[in-house]
Order: C-alpha cells, then sequence, then structure tokens
C-alpha cells in the first residue's frame, strides 16, 4: 500500500523552488509528447519559451506577452489574498465580465465626446461593477453563510448570458448591421485604453505593477495583510487575535472582483476592442492558475503571468510555424499545473509504503 | 505609428527576400475551431489542403486552429504576416476588425476574411449563399416532418443564421402550411455538449427533424439515438450518420475560391473583391439525398436546386411579409443583397415565425 506522510517540516527552499522544477519537467516531457507528434522537440520548445522573448520578431511579441500577462496578474493578485485566508473567489471570469460591461457601457453612454474625464469614469465604474458582482457571494456567505466557492462560479454563467443580452441589445453597434457587438473602442479614442498602442502598452499594464507593489506593501507592511495571513495559517490563533471574519470576506472578495472588474474594463476597451458574446476568454479561470503558481506571492504571480503567457504566445507561434495541433498545446500547458501540484503534494507530504493490514 | 512603420519594414525586407529567392507562396489559414470538428474549420481545412495539392512545392500553408476572436485573433494573424506569409485566410465573422487592423499595418500583404462586410484594398471578403441550400433543406423538412415541428439550433444572431432561418421555414411552409419552428440560440459555433443538449431539448419538444447551424456532429448523434428524427448535415456533409438520420446535406467548397485567389497573388493579378457564390458557383454543395427520402420528394428538391443553380429561382421571392406583418417582397419580387431590407443585414423573420430574435 502506497500511502502519504505528512512531513513535519517542509523544506521552504524546496517549495521556492518547484515552480521551476515543475516548468523543467513539463519542459522534458512535453518534449516527449511533441516527439511523440513527429516534430523536433528541441525545436518545438524554442518555439514556445525563446522565440517569442529573443527570436527575429522579438520586438512585436514582447509588448503581446505584456498584454497577455496585464490581465493575469491583475485578477491573480486580487484571487491570492483571498486564497491566503482560505476565501475562495472561483467566479473571477464573471467579475471580469461585469467589468468590462459596466466601464464600456458608461464609455458608450458618452460616445463620440472626446473628454478626459471619461476613461477615468469608465475605470471607476468598471471596478465598481466587478466590486459589486464580487460582493453578491461575499454578503450571501457573511449573510447566510453559502459557500462563495459555488455562488460566485454560477455567477459566471449569469454573466456570460448578461454578455450575450447586453451584445445583442442594449450595448449593440447601431452601425453594425445587425451583427451583435458594440462599437468598437478602436474608433473612439477618449475611451481607449491604449497609452500607445504600436509598442502595445495599455493602462492595463499600469495598473498591474501597481496591483503587484499594492499588495506587496499589504501582506508585509499591513496590519489588514497580516491578518489575511494569520487567517488562512491559523484560523484559530485569527479568532483569538481578534479578526473579524465578516470584513476579512468582504474585503478579499470586494477587491479581487474590483480588480477583476479593471481587468475586464483595460480588455474590451484596448486588446479586445469591443463588448461581444464571446469577449470572455477565460482568463479569470487561468488566473487562478497564475495566482497558485506564483505561490500567492506578488512577485511570484507577476512572473508566473508572464510564464503563462509565453505558453499562449508560443504555443500559437507553434502551431503556426511546426504545425502543432491546438490540442497539444493545451495538454502541454496542463502539465505544467499538473506537475507544480504533483509537486507541492510531495514537497509537503513524503510517500512511504505500508504493509496490508498494518493500518 | 513607430512600430507600423518597423512592421512595414519588416515585410518590405521580407518581401524582398521572397522574390529574390524565389520562395513558394505562403498561404496562412486562421482557424475558429479545430480541424477535426468535422464541420465549418474541417470545410477550411480542405479547402487548403486544395491549395497544396493544385500548387505542390510551389506553395507553402500553414494554419493555427481554435484561435478565439478578440485580442488572440490579431495576434496570431500579425505572427503569419510577420513570418512572411503573403495571402492570409481569416475564416471566421469575428476576426473581420483583426483582420483590418492588421491589414492596416501589412499593406503588401493580402488577406481574405470570410463571411464580414469590412473590405479594404488588400482585404477581401467571401461567403457562399448557403441560403440556397437551407431553401433545399426546408423543402424536404417539410415534407418529412410528421410531427410538423421543426427544430432548429442556431448559433449567434446574425444576419448569416437569420438568413438560413427564414430561407428554410419559407420552402418547408410552401409544402406544408401546418408546420412550425422552434429555435434555440447555442451562442456557439462549436459545443458538442451544448449541441447535443439543444437537440434533446427540441427532440423532447416533439420536433422530428433537426436542422442545425453550429459545427459539430452532435446533434446527428442525438437524432440517432433518438431513432425516428432526421438532421442535415452542416458545413461539411456528415456522410458518416446517412442515410439516417442525415438525409442530405449542406457542404462549403471553399477549394475552388483559395485555390483561385491563390493563383491570382502568384500572377500578380490580386484585386481586393466582394465574393458572395452559391449553389451555381459551386461554393455550395448539396450532399447527396439519401433513400429515406421518398423518391418524388427527392426528385422536386433536386429541381429545386437545378432552379437555384441556374438562376431561374430566388430563395426569397415575394410575396413575402415580415414577422410583423409589414409587406417585405411583393408578387413575384425578389430580394436584394444590399438594400435597406436587404438580404446582408437580415435581421427580421419573415411572417408565420412564432419565435423572437434575441435582443
Amino acid at each position: 500500500m502506497i500511502a502519504l506522510q505528512k512531513r513535519p517540516t517542509p523544506s521552504r527552499a524546496l517549495s521556492l523552488a518547484t515552480p521551476l522544477i515543475a516548468v523543467l519537467i513539463t519542459m522534458i516531457m512535453g518534449g516527449a509528447l511533441f516527439a511523440v507528434l513527429g516534430k523536433n522537440p528541441l525545436e518545438a520548445i524554442r518555439t514556445i519559451f525563446y522565440d517569442p522573448v529573443f527570436g527575429e520578431f522579438a520586438f512585436y511579441y514582447r509588448p503581446q506577452l505584456l498584454v497577455k500577462a496585464a490581465p493575469l496578474v491583475l485578477i491573480a493578485i486580487g484571487l491570492s489574498l483571498g486564497f491566503k485566508a482560505g476565501i475562495w473567489n472561483i467566479g473571477a471570469e464573471g467579475q471580469y465580465i461585469i467589468g468590462a460591461i459596466c466601464g464600456a457601457a458608461v464609455g458608450l453612454a458618452f460616445y463620440p465626446t472626446e473628454s478626459r474625464l471619461i476613461f477615468p469614469l469608465m475605470i471607476l465604474a468598471g471596478a465598481l461593477g466587478g466590486w459589486a458582482w464580487g460582493m453578491i457571494p461575499a454578503f450571501l456567505k457573511v449573510r447566510f453563510g453559502t459557500n462563495e466557492i459555488l455562488v460566485s462560479l454560477m455567477l459566471v454563467y449569469v454573466a456570460d448570458q448578461l454578455l450575450a443580452s447586453m451584445s445583442l441589445g442594449l450595448l449593440r453597434n447601431p452601425e453594425g448591421m445587425g451583427f451583435p457587438g458594440s462599437r468598437n473602442f478602436s474608433d473612439f479614442p477618449a475611451a481607449s485604453s491604449w497609452i500607445n498602442e504600436a509598442a502595445g502598452l495599455h493602462w492595463g499594464m499600469a495598473f498591474a505593477f501597481i496591483a503587484v507593489i499594492f499588495a506587496y506593501v499589504l501582506l508585509n507592511r499591513h496590519i489588514l495583510g497580516f491578518n489575511i495571513r494569520l487567517t488562512g495559517e491559523a484560523p484559530r490563533a485569527a479568532r483569538f487575535a481578534g479578526v473579524n471574519p465578516t470584513r476579512l470576506i468582504l474585503f478579499c472578495l470586494g477587491t479581487s472582483g474590483a480588480l477583476a472588474g479593471l481587468a475586464g474594463l483595460f480588455e474590451v476597451t484596448g486588446p479586445s476592442g469591443q463588448i461581444n458574446i464571446d469577449f470572455a476568454s477565460g482568463y479569470g479561470f487561468t488566473a487562478i492558475i497564475v495566482a497558485f503558481l506564483g505561490r500567492l506571492h506578488p512577485v511570484g504571480i507577476l512572473l508566473a503571468a508572464l510564464l503563462m503567457a509565453l505558453t499562449y504566445v508560443g504555443g500559437d507561434l507553434a502551431q503556426g510555424n511546426l504545425g502543432l495541433p491546438s490540442a497539444a498545446i493545451q495538454v502541454f500547458q496542463g502539465m505544467l499545473l499538473f506537475f507544480l501540484l504533483a509537486l507541492d503534494l510531495l514537497t509537503n507530504y513524503r510517500v512511504v509504503l505500508k504493509k496490508k493490514g498494518a493500518a | 505609428m513607430k512600430l507600423t512603420k518597423l512592421l512595414t519594414g519588416a515585410t518590405l525586407a521580407l518581401g524582398l527576400a521572397t522574390t529574390a529567392m524565389a520562395d513558394p507562396t505562403k498561404v496562412g489559414f486562421v482557424y475558429v475551431g479545430p480541424v477535426g470538428d468535422g464541420g465549418w474549420t474541417y470545410e477550411h481545412d480542405k479547402g487548403r489542403k486544395a491549395v497544396e495539392a493544385a500548387f505542390g512545392d510551389k506553395v507553402e500553408t500553414t494554419f493555427v486552429e481554435n484561435v478565439p476572436e478578440g485580442a488572440d485573433a490579431e495576434r496570431v494573424i500579425t505572427q503569419m504576416a510577420l513570418q512572411g506569409a503573403d495571402l492570409i485566410f481569416t475564416t471566421s465573422f469575428g476576426y473581420m476588425d483583426p483582420t483590418i487592423n492588421v491589414a492596416k499595418k501589412f499593406p503588401k500583404v493580402k488577406f481574405e476574411h470570410a463571411t464580414g462586410y469590412k473590405q479594404a484594398d488588400n482585404v477581401s471578403v467571401y461567403s457562399a449563399r448557403f441560403y440556397e441550400g437551407r431553401a433545399v433543406q426546408g423543402h424536404i423538412a417539410g415534407h418529412m416532418t410528421k410531427t410538423n415541428k421543426i427544430g432548429y439550433i442556431a448559433s449567434f444572431p446574425i444576419p448569416e443564421v437569420i438568413r438560413g432561418i427564414n430561407s428554410a421555414y419559407i420552402h418547408a411552409k410552401k409544402v406544408n402550411p401546418d408546420v412550425e419552428f422552434s429555435i434555440i440560440w447555442a451562442y456557439t459555433w462549436f459545443d458538442p455538449a451544448k449541441e447535443a443538449d439543444a437537440a434533446k431539448a427540441l427532440i423532447e419538444q416533439g420536433a422530428d427533424v433537426i436542422l442545425q447551424h453550429t459545427d459539430s456532429t452532435a446533434p446527428q448523434a442525438a437524432a440517432q439515438a433518438a431513432g425516428n428524427v432526421i438532421t442535415f448535415g452542416q458545413a461539411s456533409d456528415m456522410g458518416e450518420y446517412a442515410p439516417f438520420p442525415r438525409v442530405s446535406s449542406i457542404i462549403d467548397e471553399w477549394g475552388p475560391y483559395y485555390v483561385a485567389r491563390t493563383q491570382a497573388v502568384m500572377d500578380g493579378t490580386w484585386e481586393s473583391v466582394s465574393t458572395w457564390d452559391g449553389i451555381g458557383a459551386g461554393m455550395v454543395g448539396i450532399g447527396e439525398i439519401s433513400d429515406a427520402v421518398p423518391a418524388d420528394v427527392k426528385a422536386e428538391a433536386l429541381a429545386l436546386v437545378d432552379a437555384l443553380a441556374d438562376g431561374s429561382y430566388h430563395a426569397f421571392t415575394g410575396p413575402l411579409n415580415k414577422q410583423d406583418g409589414t409587406p417585405w417582397l411583393a408578387e413575384g419580387e425578389v430580394a436584394q443583397d444590399y438594400s435597406d431590407d436587404g438580404l446582408a443585414g437580415m435581421s427580421f423573420y419573415v411572417e408565420g415565425i412564432t419565435a423572437e430574435i434575441p435582443n
């Protein structure tokens, strides 16, 4: 019988090194997968990990990595606060959608006015929308003791329906020839999140960096951050220390909702360009992986988001250049999470062989 | 617009390099689904293979599948242009704005966007008159239904889909005045699970004919399981479900168009055009009508195919009213492609359909 035994003191060094080891194992196993598919594994790995950053067209892909990573950072930072305290917001995707809808709606209401005030208002509306959507599971949890995992997840599907309804109804482009989708924000400079579109820079990136710094300071220098960590690591001790769980739940779900809403707003007014039925592209779910890959640490999340972005951008590159099927790329991304979780388990537990009947 | 200059410079350099070395013509394809979807993307990929078969070593094709519509599409299209593609086919409606954006940065590269309406000097648009195939479907369906209930799995409420519903309804009603349509909007082009659910729901409501405007074979499988329900292949022949439940199909034939456009690029005669071809030009094929259809119905259906092909009959011929009863086409009048109530932007049902277009 194989059994798992908790290690009394898990190695701290190993725990920090697991993401790197997981990436290495993923490269090896992924390379094997690509070899089985008849591709040169070294070339495939190079195309995914090296070419976007240092290859011939890196000048285009580097900003694209930031475009892809910025929403992941924003959302994952918010999620990590809750995850640290054992508050599980699984519905960031919904908060992302609602943030985008609210922000876009405010902007479109002013179309085609040109004013410097429009974009800040939209940012506010986006954050508020995401915050409100995050407060629903928070309120239900503190008031009725519902499970925030289920409620926040279910609200994603509600948000999806709202998105479809907005694309076909209220926010539909009146000049869109009857097709669904709002006006494109690229035709509305006052409401665009691009700082410099040609260079691939938008405000979401600036906010992502601010969020990283904000989270770092909060967790390391502020009593609220201390309470969050304490609640996650020792709930009983936290209660004795007088931590108010209700306030913590409201803060964590509200903040992660607001950050997800901001991510949605910056995405819709920049890279995506319009509210449309298929606007949601899974950032809210991918950010969960990013949060854990980054060890729930602000700087770790920043690096993890860049790594995830790399597998997406490099993955598309490998498809186009090497003819790898997209399913192989998805398996490759799945491997990364799988090996990370497996290594996490082995860091905290030891595998022991027990004789049958001994237990 | 520094990057624009840089990008143009890069393409210019590449363009010079390609002519100097007489490299093969590079043709890229961007797909919204997987090449194995058995429907829409599968047929586009057959078109790509037709290009390879026609030109052999003189052409080099690449494709990226499962590309979400939006920011990712823009990156993938740019990637192809950067890698030196001479001609790029973007094969889903949602790639319209990304295609136009990338085309602005790469004036030397030719783009072909499927099913959209935005043209540019280096962007052509092309689509097929699928509604002609729908007319044949409706004709057979009206004859074959015993419950007089026809289920329709629609994807997105865009003109192309609404045209299909109207055309099928008009021709079913013509041969069976008691026929009723139930329409389910799946809000997806390809999602086997959702499509199967929709098919099952329609069958439970009493439909014994299922028409689909989604790309997977899941509705075919659901009909097969039900046992007494007929279906039609969509985008692809779906012949593995013949002769029953699949009694016929609408087949997209992109190959000849793709070959012709590639030839035009090679010859230097490529021009931006808007192509909208039907059965007559061979872009829409009608799959073999199986023996499950009575011989006289089959003969009538084939006569309808011939009439549509030679132009002696138009699928939208008056007298026809809109759903609200207002007149649309007078006796003998045929619908215009581009006019206020034209086919290109069709956003209303014809009289007799009881459902409402989602709004």
